[in-house]
């Protein structure tokens, strides 16, 4: 309740991570899939986060939302603030309530995200009716609401369905829904249309966005797929092994990244524009064991530009002209001072 | 990327710590072997020598597991016993499996008629009440280690069919099995190489819960008067015997029972145990 | 150019119970040429990996031929099939899924030389250890683990070693790189172009990802519900698609740069219908944004529109 006042009064970022660690004990040790990242998100803005699979956006983002927990024996530390209240230092009943009203969450396989034998209009008015307070009936009537706005046609028929009765855009749309139903503030989106085709994906992405800025939500759009990321976030995150090792608006990523590791991912990516039969700049190597981290940059050993220091000394993410990188020797440097 | 890209360590923390439900039994079920296996070495008593006036007496120094109706040392029939039962056990599921493997296997790879065929089979199998069955078979043969064996053997077909049947079923549709195929080779080839070790962990724990559920069979066979012949001991025979004297000399049903008990027990706990390390998902059963 | 496999009129349906079929792949007719790539494009369920295992005949398909090398395969069986299958051969999506998790790298790359009977054991030791040498994999490094002991993008490289062992001419690429991470899918796609080249192979390659196609086709085929949309040479196709489906698709396509703004697909909104129950006629009609009466009536033939052009409907956007 007082959340929402002191947030209006504060001013500060919606959202605002510092330090935020997350590690599992494994067989091999301790692993660090999210090593101290931190970043802030303004209402209203999509932040999208970019990197291979296993560099930690998943783990980071659930133990945002406290998905991560002790029972899953992981080790979470770290400062999450939303509107200006320590989200971590709530209690189990307040989180839970947060949650349902602050914060969406849009998963990517809706299959396992929704209930199978739980009617697609129920499951839409649940929030409604735990966390708004509306009868049965408000509920159901918003539900068929929702529905309307997330593009599904028939919505009466459809709401008294299952999930199983739906196609995969359709159950993503449904999802979608769900996760709008309370008026967030805080929409995240983790991978919401890798499982999806590319037409599909492209109409699922515009329904986040339309509803993302008719709502002035913020938004964290969780990808592998630079172009997602280039076409609908205003500020992209890369990570590489379970750290952000760049950041900034989304065009100066894509025109002057700072991160050789960020380069070396763009340049990598076949592109429409070239000719058949254009080699590929490959980067070499994979991304480093996160229980069997040395010392050093984690991308040294398959980075093009690491001297003797790369390997010795471990770059932390400074911020120069508004974005940051963690890099000894940063890119495109006249473009980082004159952004 | 995504799901595909990165899978769950398999196999991982279970055997990190050895908890003592996996110490305790693998120690019990490794001494019952042991001693089986060098009983005739072993300074005991013959398990068949009577001594009629020392009849069931309780455990003392002389006799540690006291002796039983007939005057016979207990601690010798119980060890030569878990020979007989052993014997039984190992041997009987290995048949079956053996028998009920194949045709699992085969239905699982070759669907279609091949399946309905097998299943159809199983199901009459099972459709007969199962230690009538056993009954009818032993008491139509005539009682006999092997016979005994052979019966219980034909009895652990079905289960031994079902599971290498799901087994083969996951494991077939997977793409390394495709790819054997498209090299040209054999089904064969493809039943014995690319998928029988992938079934065979599963097989190997289910046997091991199917030793024990024989170890009991035959006790219920013995208990019936159709187990093992006498004079050679066998737990359910020990325990059949035992049940007369129940309220003079209770040890003398009291004590195999417990052994048998224990080894059951253990046996199952290995199962499961070995269950979970080839199978996370608990897939068969 | 001559052609290394043709198909013609190649139909593929899974009986779904009730007497209901799912037309996985419907009357295509395709041909791959001696050396080229030829790349395959479609969304998921539109068939695509139907049509290359009825090419291999795993199963054969329902209908229609399969001529490979001079071979009817649909008219073969056994041993006459297994015969040519070592020229003919395949790599899948799933990298982990498609090595046996409990065989060495070793035993499974050197598996098609046993089964083809190369006999003697230091002759397939030579070529096992020459095949991944090829593809980038240290065979002291690797020659006793098991695949559960490497990355997906080394078991790629496991897969096609398997593949490239027998020498065939023809690798059927399923998504090859669709399960792999973006900084591996380039060395990938380019150990796939050095192999082509170093082994003289002809390539089909499947992926639903436009850009990758592009990258390594040098014809494109389309796919959509079961049946092709659209043939051509790659730059011509991405030039000037001539299929409204294939211009949807790649107006679809978020493409890595902020400043190109997003296509217009014009697509009709809705779901892809289901393969069960597809429409009458043209299959793309319920979202094309130019489909009339026509296409509901008529399933418009592939046909060629301009030299090495070939398309599927009734009012193509060219030509
Ligand atoms: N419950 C867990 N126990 C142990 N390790 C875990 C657990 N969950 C995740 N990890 C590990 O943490 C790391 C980060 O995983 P995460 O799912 O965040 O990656 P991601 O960037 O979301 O990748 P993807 O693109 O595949 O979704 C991985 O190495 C993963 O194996
Ligand atoms: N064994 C099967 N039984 C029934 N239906 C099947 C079977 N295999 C595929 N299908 C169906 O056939 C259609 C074509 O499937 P296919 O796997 O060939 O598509 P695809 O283009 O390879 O898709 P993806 O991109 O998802 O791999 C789909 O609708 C699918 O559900
Ligand atoms: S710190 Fe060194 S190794 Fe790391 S990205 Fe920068 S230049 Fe490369
Ligand atoms: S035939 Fe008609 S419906 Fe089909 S693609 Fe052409 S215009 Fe569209
Ligand atoms: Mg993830
Ligand atoms: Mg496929």
């Amino acid at each position: 309740m007082s959340g929402a006042v002191s947030g209006a009064v504060s001013g500060g970022p919606l959202l605002s991570v510092r330090d935020a660690r997350v590690g599992f004990g494994t067989v091999r040790g301790l692993l660090r899939a999210v090593d101290g990242v931190s970043f802030d998100l303004e209402a209203g803005r999509t932040l999208g986060i970019v990197g291979e699979s296993g560099s930690g956006k998943s783990v980071l983002v659930r133990s945002l939302i406290g998905l991560v927990g002790s029972g899953s024996g992981a080790i979470v530390g770290g400062e999450v603030r939303l509107d200006g209240q320590d989200v971590r230092g709530l209690s189990a009943k307040n989180f839970r309530q947060l949650l349902g009203r602050d914060i969406g969450i849009v998963f990517q396989d809706p299959m396992t995200s929704l209930n199978p034998v739980m009617k697609i209009g129920r499951q839409i008015g649940e929030g409604l009716r735990l966390n708004r307070g509306l009868n049965a009936t408000a509920a159901a009537r918003r539900a068929v609401e929702l529905l309307v706005e997330v593009g599904i046609p028939e919505p009466e028929r459809r709401a008294s369905q299952y999930p199983h009765e739906l196609s995969g855009g359709m159950r993503q749309r449904v999802a979608i829904a769900i996760a709008i139903a309370c008026e967030p503030k805080l929409l995240i989106a983790d991978e919401p249309t890798t499982a999806l085709d590319v037409t599909v994906q492209r109409q699922i992405l515009d329904l986040l966005q339309r509803e993302q800025r008719q709502r002035g939500m913020a938004m964290i759009l969780i990808t592998h797929d630079l172009g997602v990321a280039a076409g609908r976030a205003d500020d992209i995150m890369v990570m590489y092994a379970g750290r952000a090792v760049e950041m900034a608006a989304t065009r100066e990523i894509f025109r002057g990244p700072r991160m050789p590791y960020t380069e070396a991912l763009l340049r990598s990516l076949p592109r429409l524009s070239d000719p058949t039969h254009t080699r590929l700049s490959a980067i070499p190597g994979r991304p480093p064991d996160l229980a069997r981290r040395g010392t050093g940059c984690s991308f040294a050993p398959r980075c093009t530009y690491r001297s003797e220091r790369c390997e010795a000394e471990e770059p932390v993410l400074s911020r120069e002209g508004g974005r940051g990188f963690a890099c000894f020797h940063p890119l495109n440097a006249s473009a980082g001072t004159s952004a | 990327m995504s799901a595909s890209a990165v899978r769950p360590a398999t196999v991982a923390p279970v055997g990190r710590r050895l908890s003592w439900a996996i110490v305790l039994p693998l120690a019990w079920v490794a001494l019952v072997a042991f001693l089986a296996v060098t009983a005739d070495w072993l300074p005991l008593p013959d398990p068949a020598a009577q001594e009629l006036i020392l009849r069931r007496k309780p455990p003392s120094t002389t006799y540690l597991l006291g002796t039983d109706n007939l005057g016979r040392d207990m601690l010798s029939r119980i060890i030569y016993g878990g020979r007989t039962s052993l014997i039984v056990g190992i041997c009987a599921p290995f048949f079956g499996f053996l028998i009920g493997g194949a045709i699992g296997m085969s239905a699982g790879y070759f669907r279609g008629k091949v399946d309905l065929l097998a299943v159809g089979f199983i199901d009459i199998l099972l459709a007969f009440p199962t230690l009538v069955l056993a009954l009818t078979f032993v008491a139509y043969l005539g009682q006999s280690l092997f016979n005994v064996t052979l019966a219980l053997g034909i009895l652990s077909i079905p289960a031994a069919a079902r599971v290498s049947r799901a087994n083969t079923m996951a494991w077939a549709n997977r793409d390394f099995v495709l790819a054997a195929r498209t090299i040209g080779a054999s089904n064969w080839r493809i039943l014995t190489r690319e998928i029988l070790p992938n079934v065979l962990p599963a097989m190997f724990a289910f046997w091991l819960v199917a030793v024990s559920v024989i170890i009991v069979a035959e006790g219920a066979l013995s208990f019936l008067g159709l187990g093992i012949p006498a004079p050679q001991p066998s737990w359910g025979g020990m325990i059949a015997d035992g049940r007369e004297a129940l309220d003079v000399a209770p040890h003398t049903a009291l004590i195999p029972a417990a052994v048998m008990f224990l080894t059951v027990l253990s046996l199952n706990f290995l199962g499961d145990m070995v269950r979970n390390l080839v199978d996370p998902r608990r897939s068969s059963l | 150019m001559s052609d290394l496999l043709r198909m013609t009129d190649l139909n593929v349906e899974y009986p779904v119970g009730g007497g209901r079929h799912v037309h996985a792949v419907s009357d295509v007719t395709l041909a791959v040429r001696q050396g080229e790539t030829l790349g395959l494009v479609g969304e998921s369920g539109s068939g695509k990996s139907s049509l290359a295992r009825a090419l291999l005949q795993l199963p054969p398909p329902q209908r229609g031929s399969v001529l490979f090398d001079g071979n009817e395969l649909t008219q073969m069986r056994g041993e006459a099939l297994r015969a040519v299958r070592p020229r003919l051969q395949m790599i899948f999506q799933d990298p982990i899924a498609s090595l046996n998790p409990r065989r060495r790298v070793a035993e499974i790359v050197a598996e098609p030389l046993v089964v083809s009977g190369v006999r003697d054991p230091t002759e397939r030791t030579r070529r096992v250890r020459a095949v991944m040498e090829a593809v980038g994999l240290d065979p002291d490094l690797v020659w006793t683990r098991r695949p559960h002991e490497f990355s997906g993008g080394q078991c790629q490289r496991i897969a096609i070693a398997r593949a490239l062992v027998l020498e065939p001419k023809l690798i059927v690429c399923d998504e090859p790189v669709s399960a792999l991470d973006v900084s591996i899918r380039a060395q990938i796609l380019n150990l796939l172009e050095d192999m082509k080249a170093r082994f003289g192979l002809t390539l089909l390659f499947i992926a639903h990802d436009l850009a990758v196609v592009k990258s390594v086709s040098d014809r494109v085929a389309v796919m959509y519900l079961g049946r092709l949309c659209e043939v051509a040479d790659s730059a011509s196709l991405f030039a000037t698609p001539a299929h409204p489906y294939t211009a949807a698709l790649m107006a679809a396509i978020p493409v890595p740069d902020p400043d190109i703004p997003l296509g217009d697909t014009k697509l009709k909104p809705g779901d892809p219908p289901s393969p069960l129950d597809p429409p009458s006629g043209c299959r793309f009609r319920t979202r094309c944004p130019h489909a009339e009466a026509r296409c509901t009536t008529e399933v418009p033939p592939l046909r060629e529109i301009a030299a090495g052009r070939e398309v599927a409907c009734h009012f193509p956007l060219i030509g």
